[in-house]
């Protein structure tokens, strides 16, 4: 590689300079000529009947143009998409709703109506005036309790809350678990709690819609992460041709791929822009965010295990039952299946391997993808079994995982559960986290102060999860990534890519690869996205593939068009495209250096075209596409060490060090980026956040003053260190590294929790009250 | 969280905000750092018609050493009241509490005023109020009257101001020498406000024993309350570790206890006697100097 070599190296991110000095434009910064505001009135109740609703005194209200129910729906805008329906309920239509409820609302916060008005402030106002009638039925917020045959129902048509169960047979695992104990091994059992989580980005969701009725075209603004996805359904439910349908996705405050979604106020705003001709704004508020944007996790997992007593773990047998809420989003249905039981052996050579689930609708908000999305469930159960073996044998933690990893001669490696792994070397980046931490120093700590009575813990979190999805088949529409790359006569380039970035930092990566494929400065190239006008059809960014998928579909358009400048400087140079070759922004015909042409001046022989040689298209561009054939696998360990207060059950983290590997690195500052947002959101499950319902279905955790979010002042400076292990699986090497931290950091904690109350296992969130009453029980009940 | 439509009134002076409290009457609300009112008006659950904001009224924002006492203007500010030498050298509680309030933004906002007039039973300020047994000066269309903090709060958002009648200043006597104070809380991870909280004043004689104490509990019952039997069981003695956790102890007694998902009844109860323990302990090694 030549003199630039960005690649790899820890450049800030291009992107932040705008958004540090308040200069990017989020949703809620478009003001548009005309624009009216919509508010949407949500269900009080988490299960009723809606009788009637009369909105006649809303119509009246001062400066409101419409207000809309389903009535007005119904026949023109199409349900909320789903991604991949499961037979046979779903795609009989269990679980799918139109933007607004119709007959009945079956969670709290469920839209009813919404009011357009002139301001916001008038169509917020005019929602008081809706007069619904509810006859509030009887509601279940457990999804075990919504899976027994006596449970209310949300689809009283389909005569149960179980959406789809997978229940294979479980002889082998039976026979396992037999011969285990048979053998003097251990069978362990633990039912898990994976609590249900509010994504909470700083931005709330927000839709522009603007109709122009002249040549029906219809442009939406939205806080999205998939621009071409929305624009491709949006443009289903509303009957329009794609084409006339452009989304454009401005600066995003966040998503955690609670934007991964095509949600009711996309199609309303949109519906009522058609109707009214003029543009209609909704910004969403926190407390509508935290009740109706997706939730995620929300499982009880149950957990078998058996070991033989040496520690090497013969068996697990998963269980997972999980919480879809009360419709589907967009992948609703199967996180626990697609993402959650493939990955249960974690980075562990499981013989045999069996899991089963149950989806379940329940009075709650739907659940869908965040941050992770089925893996760090995977991950904690991966996570906890190998700690219940090293609870129930009475040994390090440590040292089970390490007699249980995938060696690293055995990749690619197919797993019990039938995943295939490219790529690793669990074992070291477990080592170099011991080391780094001090593993050994703080085991002799923590017996010093256990036996003055102090609770200190130290988890460890061995963690692999799945990357750079997707090959195909995953869903109906592919996964593939797409880029446009184009040289301009100046010699600057243009990349269009397909990703959508909020916040992950491409704009940097992407122009480091091109810039170093090109050899030339990184200020010559720009990264584009977020306009389904302007951009290739793309599949978004989420699951942590934009690098590993858009990334490359970059790398390959850049190698394209290099291949196409190497035959122009050729016959600029009088020699053979063979002999040509691109070095620091030169292309020489090799052997004699000095006959050379410049990039910029090979850029403009194309652009002007009047000397390229017969057979050459004028013009500098391409568009390239790239599904890859497998996902990629990253993996790391992180450890923490936790102290207790035994008065308070307060938990406070003492030490966090985390040893990722993403593959290779493109920018190793981004990589810690992500990282250090992903642990606190990590540390966030273990430690506080948790969405909270009553057993109506009223949501109690409705504002920050009783969600809990992390707070950078309750968490200790992180210590990063990393492996590499590039995946075979794309040129560039790269893993993904969007979602690790998060994935790793909740069974760390949990981990730690446990190991300083030495118990096997203690249900997350690990809140003050909760680890008081633990420590409450153990002081009236000494251990022997 | 949008608020219902509102007039909103900027007072210049008390005399003015006053006569807008009694032309508008219930339909009113005053307005000092808004960050208690404000997000009960975006959550609808206030929907006062008038905003009377005394905000910008001048000369309400001081702390000033007068008269045996420190006198706080209402709309002194926690971050004020958190950086005040003054305070400091005399009641180490009153800006210890300020600086466990919120954020940083919260306590450029909120005011002492605002704190103890909104009185949610899980505010810091309350309690510390109390147990510095602060006089409360209010003015109202009868004139001015001094309430002392003892009977200022009388339930949840509950306080003996009557219609029409604004907080202007909370005097704090200067305390005996050998005084020593503090507040602890314990802190719900969501909101920050107490789960349990103590504010702790303990006056040492010259030979150690406690000649009085003044013990609050705020966060885990329905007002800042006295702890009475706390109090009792410490005067007389020497503030050793177990007699000071004899005495915790007895913290909950007496309180209406609160319970939501960050606290059982049973919980707080015993983390008030936590926070009741550390205070004190607390309290008494700065009384030692
Ligand atoms: C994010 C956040 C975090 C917070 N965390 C904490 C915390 O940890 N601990 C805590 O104790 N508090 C906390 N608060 C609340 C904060 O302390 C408030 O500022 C305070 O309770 C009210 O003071 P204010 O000046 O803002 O009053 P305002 O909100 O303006 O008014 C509150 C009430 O008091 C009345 N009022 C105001 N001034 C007077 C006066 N002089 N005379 C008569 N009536 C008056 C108003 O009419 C209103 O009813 C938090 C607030 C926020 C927004």
């Amino acid at each position: 590689m030549g003199i630039a070599a960005l690649v790899g190296t820890p450049i800030k991110r291009r992107e932040d300079p705008r958004l540090i000095t308040g200069q990017a434009t989020y949703v809620d910064d478009l003001k548009l000529a005309g624009m009216l505001y919509m508010a949407v009135l949500r269900s009080p109740y988490g299960h009723a009947r809606i009788r009637s609703i009369n909105t006649e005194a809303a119509r009246q209200a001062p400066g409101v143009v419409a207000v809309y129910t389903a009535q007005d729906l119904k026949g023109v805008v199409g349900s909320i998409p789903v991604a991949a329906p499961l037979p046979p309920h779903i795609t009989n239509g269990m679980g799918r709703r139109g933007p607004l409820a119709e007959g009945k609302v079956r969670f709290y916060g469920d839209p009813v109506a919404v009011v357009i008005a002139e301001s916001r402030y008038g169509a917020r106002d005019a929602l008081d005036l809706i007069e619904v009638d509810y006859e509030p039925l009887p509601a279940v917020v457990d999804p075990e309790k919504a899976a027994q045959p006596d449970a209310p129902l949300l689809y009283e048509e389909f005569g149960t809350n179980v959406a789809a169960s997978v229940h294979p047979p479980t002889d082998e695992i039976d026979r396992v678990f037999a011969e285990t104990q048979a053998n003097g091994g251990v069978v362990v059992k633990q039912r898990i709690v994976n609590q249900r989580l509010a994504p909470s980005p700083m931005e709330t969701r927000g839709v522009v819609a603007e109709f122009r009725k002249a040549d029906r075209t219809l442009t939406v603004w939205s806080s999205s992460q998939i621009p071409h996805l929305l624009r491709n359904y949006l443009a289903e439910q509303l009957g329009l041709p794609q084409h006339q349908v452009r989304v454009i996705v401005p600066e995003v405050g966040g998503g955690f791929g609670c934007k991964l979604n095509i949600y009711p106020e996309e199609a309303l705003a949109a519906f009522a822009a058609m109707k009214t001709g003029r543009p209609v704004k909704w910004i969403e508020d926190r407390s509508e965010n935290l009740a109706v944007t997706i939730h995620g996790r929300d499982q009880i997992d149950y957990v078998e295990v058996a070991a033989t007593r040496e520690g090497k773990i013969t068996g697990l047998k998963v269980h997972v039952v999980s919480d879809l809420g009360a419709y589907l989003q967009f992948f609703t249905d199967v996180i626990a299946i697609a993402f959650t039981l493939p990955m249960i052996c974690g980075c562990y050579d499981i013989p045999v391997a069996y899991g089963s689930c149950d989806i379940v609708f329940t009075n709650k908000a739907p659940t869908d993808a965040y941050r992770g999305a089925g893996r760090p469930e995977a991950a904690y159960i991966a996570e906890r079994a190998v700690d219940l073996v090293a609870h129930a044998l009475g040994k390090d933690p440590a040292e089970v995982r390490m007699i249980n990893f995938v060696k690293p001669e055995q990749f690619p490696h197919k797993m019990a559960t039938g995943t295939v792994y490219d790529s690793g070397n669990y074992q070291l980046a477990l080592e170099k986290a011991m080391q780094l931490i001090g593993y050994q120093q703080l085991r002799a700590e923590q017996a010093q102060l256990r036996a003055q009575g102090k609770l200190m813990g130290i988890g460890i979190s061995s963690y692999v999860e799945i990357c750079g999805i997707g090959p195909k088949g995953l869903t109906p529409f592919g996964l593939y990534e797409s880029a446009r790359v184009r040289v301009d006569q100046s010699g600057d380039v243009l990349i269009y890519t397909g990703a959508s970035p909020h916040g992950q930092g491409e704009e940097t990566t992407f122009a480091q690869i091109a810039a170093d494929e090109f050899g030339i400065p990184i200020e010559r190239v720009l990264v584009l996205h977020g306009d389904t006008d302007s951009t290739p059809e793309g599949r978004g960014t989420y699951g942590s593939r934009t690098t590993a998928v858009g990334g490359t579909a970059v790398y390959n358009a850049v190698q394209k068009l290099k291949e196409k400048m190497k035959q122009i400087a050729a016959h600029m140079l009088e020699a053979s495209p063979a002999d040509v070759t691109l070095e620091d922004g030169r292309f020489s015909v090799t052997g004699a250096p000095q006959k050379a042409v410049t990039f910029a001046e090979v850029a403009a022989a194309a652009n002007f075209s009047n000397t390229l040689p017969p057979g050459i298209e004028p013009g500098l561009e391409t568009t390239v596409f790239f599904e890859p054939e497998a996902c990629t696998f990253p993996f790391g360990t992180h450890i923490c060490v936790v102290e207790i207060d035994k008065d308070t059950g307060e938990v406070h983290l003492r030490r966090y060090v985390a040893v990722d590997d993403c593959g290779r690195q493109l920018n190793p500052l981004l990589v810690a980026g992500q990282i250090h947002g992903g642990i606190v959101q990590g540390v966030g499950q273990a430690l506080f956040e948790g969405v909270v319902y009553d057993e109506n279905g009223q949501l109690l955790t409705s504002t920050f003053m009783d969600y809990a979010m992390p707070l950078a002042s309750e968490l200790p400076p992180f210590e990063l260190d990393h492996t590499v292990t590039p995946t075979p699986y794309n040129p560039l090497g790269v893993k993904g590294v969007g979602e690790a931290g998060t994935i790793a950091a909740t069974p760390a904690v949990a981990a730690a929790v446990a190991d300083a109350l030495g118990l096997p296992h203690v249900d997350i969130p690990l809140t003050p009250e909760r680890i008081w009453r633990i420590i409450q029980q153990q002081q009236a009940q000494p251990q022997a | 969280m949008i608020p219902a439509a509102f007039e909103y009134h900027p007072a210049t002076s008390v005399d003015e905000a006053i006569a807008l409290l009694s032309q508008y009457g219930d339909d009113a609300k005053l307005l000092a750092g808004g960050h208690s009112l404000l997000p009960t008006m975006k959550l609808r659950l206030a929907q006062p018609a008038h905003l009377i904001d005394i905000g910008r009224i001048p000369g309400l924002s001081y702390i000033r050493e007068e008269q045996g006492a420190v006198a706080v203007g209402a709309l002194t500010t926690y971050a004020t009241i958190e950086r005040s030498e003054v305070l400091r050298r005399h009641f180490a509680l009153l800006p210890e509490c300020a600086s466990v309030i919120g954020d940083p933004q919260v306590r450029n906002r909120g005011t002492i005023g605002g704190s103890i007039s909104h009185a949610d039973p899980s505010a810091d300020m309350p309690g510390a109020v109390r147990a510095l047994r602060a006089e409360i000066r209010v003015r109202g269309p009868n004139g001015e009257r001094t309430v002392a903090a003892d009977d200022f709060f009388l339930g949840t958002f509950t306080t003996a101001l009557e219609p029409g009648e604004i907080v202007t200043e909370i005097r704090f006597p200067l305390p005996p020498a050998r005084t020593g104070s503090a507040y602890t809380k314990l802190a719900n991870k969501a909101s920050h406000y107490a789960v349990a909280g103590c504010a702790a004043v303990v006056t040492l004689g010259a030979d150690g024993t406690c000649t009085a104490a003044s013990v609050v509990i705020t966060g885990a019952g329905t007002m800042p309350t006295r702890a009475s039997t706390v109090e009792a069981a410490l005067v007389g003695k020497q503030l050793d570790e177990a007699t000071v956790a004899e005495a915790a102890s007895h913290a909950a007694e007496g309180l209406e206890l609160m319970e939501d998902i960050h606290g059982s009844k049973q919980y707080r109860a015993q983390m008030a006697a936590v926070m009741a323990r550390r205070a004190i302990l607390k309290a008494a090694e700065r009384a030692r100097g």
